[in-house]
């Protein structure tokens, strides 16, 4: 491991170099295509998420809380208790015991509170790492979703409450509001697109965009120093927006993961990806 | 009435009923957008200069989200447009242009009405975001066409410049579902602000039209 963490710190300081002239290089730009491909594959294996990655493991078997059990021996993400393995590449899914449609994050926020017994208001007070200071969140969300690698996405919304999140998810996909009029269609509603340097993915419906995106969250973001999830992706997006704060966990959130889930369908999962 | 009378009335209308659920199913839901707010009042909460009243839909906003990505029907989308033009307000003195210089910075600049922002200063315009502008800007988005020589390809003529300022003003006038934000209808940059864009787009000195 030492090793590993040796190596991760030189490609680090290498792109952190790589990044300064990325903001300031304009000529580097013109030359490459794909300036952000070519930043990304600088990484090569080395993605700085697998120290995430292994405090998700150690959290995930560690004996937390009041009810004093591990999450490995209580949560269950829809494949069975304890069951990682490919569990990501099926979610958001619904859950009898709690008798909803639930993504990752809020799923592991139940695990965690109702299983565990653990203070929600803290857990969720640290959803978002910074610097020092990392969320417990990230860290199992990298844990969980390096576990569906290589799996295909696949959601048959076999349960009407998937069926009804779906729906939801696409209503909110087209809604349009805010002092700017956008909805999430309004940068993500064509192929081949781009905002300022940064492709913007087809998420509309169905297709390449839509799989190659979701297969790659969560992810470490290069630019924040962290892996962030979905639910903090689309929460930024609504930012953008103009529109409120998204809640963590809350329904708009779920049924929009599950709308861009469902259309990423048989894409093959290869998270935690590696982001600008 | 005779009961075999009511009965016959009431069967009478069950096909109604049924038609009408499953047309329902085929074409988006009425209450599509209803559906969606509710769920988005739930899942949000006020920030900053982001309250809860930004998740409330205008005409052009609702219309606009009910049939996407399908167009909206031509009847509806002709009256929304028609609003949409009738908010334009020309400037105040009569002069379209200002200072380019001032214009450009409006178009670098991508804050404004995010809940992330001082609320007390100026909103930009954040053209390079979604349109080429200029040859030294090569950092600019491709969801707006370019606008590279805009006004060395129209000319200055009053109402060139009336129809670019209604534009910027209200896009919605002109395509109705346009991704373009209604700068001034909606008042996201002042009419001096607007000025100021207008010369990044008309001024012969402007990178625009060099």
């Amino acid at each position: 491991m030492r090793l590993k963490i040796g190596k991760l710190t030189f490609w680090l300081t290498i792109v952190a170099g790589a990044g300064t002239s990325l903001a300031g290089s304009l000529v580097w730009a013109q030359t490459a295509p794909d300036p952000v491909a070519e930043y990304r594959a600088m990484f090569g294996d080395d993605n700085p998420a697998v120290l995430w990655t292994l405090r998700g493991q150690d959290l995930w078997k560690e004996v937390r809380g009041s009810k004093h059990v591990s999450l490995a021996k209580s949560c269950d993400l829809g494949m069975g208790t304890g069951i990682i393995k490919g569990a990501y590449a099926h979610l958001p899914r619904y859950f009898a015991d709690t008798k909803k449609v639930q993504d990752m994050e809020s799923r592991l926020l139940t695990c965690m509170v109702d299983g565990q017994g653990m203070d929600k208001a803290a857990i969720l007070k640290n959803r978002f790492g910074e610097g020092d200071r990392k969320s417990d969140l990230e860290a199992l969300a990298a844990y969980v979703v390096d576990a569906s690698n290589g799996v295909a996405i696949s959601l048959p919304l076999e349960h009407p409450e998937e069926k009804r999140a779906y729906a939801l998810g696409k209503a909110i996909f087209f809604y349009r509001a805010g002092t700017h009029d956008f909805s999430c269609a309004s940068c993500h509603g064509q192929v081949g697109k781009r905002i300022r340097l940064q492709q913007l993915p087809d998420l509309a419906g169905p297709g390449k965009d839509a799989r190659d995106t979701y297969a790659t969250w969560p992810a470490y973001r290069v630019s924040q120093g962290e892996v962030r999830t979905m639910e903090w992706r689309i929460g930024d997006c609504f930012r953008q927006q103009r529109l409120p704060q998204l809640k963590y966990g809350s329904e708009a959130a779920i049924d929009l993961t599950m709308f861009l889930a469902k259309n990423a369908e048989g894409g093959k999962m290869a998270a935690p990806g590696l982001k600008r | 009435m005779h009961p075999l009378i009511r009965y016959v009335i009431v069967l009478a209308a069950v096909p109604v009923f049924t038609t009408a659920a499953v047309h329902a199913h085929k074409s988006p839901s009425p209450d599509r957008n209803a559906q969606a707010k509710a769920v988005m009042e739930a899942s949000f909460q006020a920030k900053g200069q982001a309250g809860m009243d930004r998740l409330d839909q205008d005409k052009t906003q609702a219309l606009c989200s009910l049939h996407a990505p399908a167009a909206p029907p031509a009847g509806a989308a002709a009256k929304v447009l028609a609003a949409n033009q009738a908010m334009v307000k020309l400037p105040s003195d009569g002069k379209f242009l200002g200072d380019w210089k001032r214009g450009q910075a409006i178009a670098e600049e991508g804050k404004g009405e995010q809940y992330s922002d001082d609320p007390t200063k100026p909103s930009g315009g954040n053209c390079y975001a979604c349109h080429e502008l200029d040859k030294q800007q090569i950092a600019y988005g491709t969801i707006g066409p370019s606008l590279y020589h805009y006004g060395k390809n129209r000319g200055r003529s009053e109402p060139m410049l009336k129809l670019t300022w209604s534009m910027l003003y209200d896009m919605k006038g002109y395509t109705v579902c346009s991704a373009m934000p209604r700068f001034g209808s909606k008042g996201i940059l002042t009419e001096q602000q607007l000025k100021d864009v207008m010369a990044l787009l008309y001024d012969p000195d402007s990178p625009v039209n060099k």
